[in-house]
């Protein structure tokens, strides 16, 4: 296997990872927070593979466990990112605040 | 063919990833960062569960809807509660990357041996490692932030703590470097079960010595753990779109930890190694100073005759629930013509933004919410300095006192207001031991009370005074 597309692949989204969460507004680093835990667990992938895969039943069963947890955090990190995101509102939707 | 789709699908979910972070630059856009993350995901799922290696679907279904059981309540906990779930998600990332990895690795130990070549075999160490630590260091956080009981709160230290705690680390990684040589030998598989005791018993012991005040930069390196460990599992399972979204999470947690530490004035090391705890401890004596007490009446004329008022929110306020207060006295202040801006500063509260969500929840507009750095500009220009339940972030100590725990540390500079009110649960210093000259400053009076009973009966001032007005 070659590993260098990979590593290139690691190193150029990281890049691009310091370079957009660095322009995050400060306000929102909470659900900035939440939001990266719902994206990672995108580990839900592997755990799909080793679940449906034609496997020993105990290595389906760690993928099936795994599963639930990368389930349980993208359900609840996207439902609650947008929840608080809802709240955060300008002046002017309520008393025409100012700036 | 087939490969060239999923591949072009991966490549569109790792798109959707970085528009979702980008739209977070601000609130205006960031929901749709949401929506661009959640059609990410989706395509992630639907793809690789299509997969023609995919034969078995009952147990899928079965975890997928366990997954969405156990997130909904999760999503629905009180605001205050925050830091806490997002600890545990951070423990549930964790677990997952470990089990992947551990069935991954006996799944090839069996069936193909030759694939588990020696960079595969260091991704899939690291994997392991990072997924059971934060798995059991998250747990632990949480833990501490729920104030669960059997949880010591405060900061656990003991003799040699440091030195045990990289011996044992040190022991894991010799042990994994030692499997991922020989990863077929049959004693590295009766050896595996050890690297995941250790990382499990590090990530506990990781967490220990770590105080509430920590918690936001332990928050943000665990956020971190958690987006490598997906990483090294897109390294084991050579799949780019884990690398890209593990490599945005990394990096999220990275800034997040360095932003924290910036404004603590205090290193990585110094922050999981240092036990905040053992230097406060040198200057609990000396002299009895003496707090001047002002009463809610007496405080809200105060505020009444104010044309700019700042109100730093800090911890207290969290833990008395006292945010829906806070607005209804900024209300008041508002309805007067008083200019109202909240002091925010990076560190306030148990994870970073913590008081940003808060208050947002409370329906105070997000651009009366102001910056550290920012408000210091206009600080000595307010009338009224109004500390909510914040203590450490405050303490002019941090600029002036060598000896202090926290010199050097960025506060917010509520001294240089003409008037200082603090409100304060009891009379024992705060986190950490550390007194607060604040307190003791000519130009400040203590307002003694739960957060939130004492901002009600300003509002209750202030709204019976207002016909006067």
């Amino acid at each position: 296997m070659d590993i260098w597309p990979t590593v290139y692949v690691f190193v150029l989204a990281s890049f691009i990872g310091l370079g957009v969460i660095r322009r995050v507004s400060r306000l929102l680093h909470t659900p900035l927070m939440s939001l990266t835990n719902a994206i990672s667990a995108i580990a839900v992938v592997g755990a799909i593979l080793l679940t449906g895969g034609d496997y020993p039943d105990r290595i389906r069963l760690l993928g099936a466990v795994a599963l639930f947890a990368s389930m349980t955090n993208i359900i609840s990190g996207f439902l609650i990112t947008d929840r608080m995101l809802r709240m955060f509102k300008t002046g002017g939707a309520r008393d025409g605040g100012r700036r | 063919m087939m490969y060239a789709a999923t591949q072009a699908a991966y490549l569109a979910a790792s798109v959707c990833f970085i528009f979702a972070l980008h739209w977070m630059n601000t609130p205006a856009t960031a929901r749709q960062g949401v929506y661009a993350g959640i059609a990410g995901t989706a395509i992630a799922i639907l793809v690789t569960w299509s997969e023609p290696a995919v034969v078995h679907h009952g147990w899928i279904v079965l975890a997928l809807a366990a997954g969405v059981a156990a997130g909904v309540p999760l999503s629905q906990v009180p605001l205050t509660a925050v830091p806490q779930r997002t600890a545990l998600s951070h423990a549930f990332g964790g677990l997952a990357a470990g089990l992947v990895g551990t069935a991954e690795y006996y799944l090839q130990v069996a069936e193909s041996p030759e694939r588990l070549t020696a960079f595969r075999m260091t991704a899939l160490i690291a994997e392991i490692l990072l997924g059971y630590i934060t798995f059991t260091g998250s747990l632990m956080a949480a833990g501490k932030l729920q104030e669960i009981r059997w949880v010591p709160q405060r900061p656990v230290t003991y003799p040699l703590q440091n030195a045990s705690n990289f011996l044992l680390f040190g022991a894991a990684v010799a042990l994994a470097a030692a499997i991922a040589a020989h990863p077929a030998a049959p004693w590295a598989r009766a050896a595996f079960p050890a690297i995941i005791g250790l990382a499990l018993l590090f990530g506990v012991l990781l967490i220990i010595p770590i105080g509430g005040a920590d918690m936001p930069t332990v928050i943000a390196i665990l956020n971190s753990y958690a987006g490598l460990s997906a990483v090294a599992m897109g390294f084991v399972l050579d799949n780019k779109l884990l690398i890209t979204a593990g490599a945005l999470d990394g990096s999220s947690g990275l800034i997040l930890a360095i932003i924290m530490c910036r404004a603590m004035n205090r290193s990585f090391t110094n922050v999981l190694f240092g036990a905040f705890g053992q230097v406060a401890r040198a200057q609990t004596a000396g002299e009895q100073k003496v707090y001047k007490s002002e009463t809610p009446e007496g405080a809200a004329q105060v505020l009444a005759q104010a044309n700019f008022v700042v109100i730093i929110p800090g911890y207290g306020m969290a833990v008395a629930q006292a945010q829906h207060k806070v607005r209804e006295l900024y209300d008041q202040l508002k309805k007067r013509g008083i200019t109202v801006k909240f002091a925010i500063h990076p560190v306030a509260g148990r994870m970073p933004g913590h008081m940003n969500v808060l208050l947002a929840e409370a329906d105070i507009p997000y651009t009366d919410l102001v910056e550290m750095d920012e408000i210091n500009r206009d600080m000595p220009q307010a009338d009224v300095a109004l500390v909510v339940g914040a203590n450490d972030v405050v303490n002019p100590a941090a600029r002036t006192d060598t000896n202090s725990p926290i010199y050097g540390m960025p506060i917010i500079d509520a001294d240089k207001a003409r008037t200082v009110f603090a409100i304060k649960r009891s009379k024992n210093p705060g986190f950490a031991g550390i007194e607060n000259e604040l307190y003791f400053s000519d130009r400040t009076w203590m307002l003694f009370g739960d957060a939130k009973a004492v901002i009600g009966e300003l509002v209750k001032e202030l709204a019976g005074s207002s016909g006067m007005h």
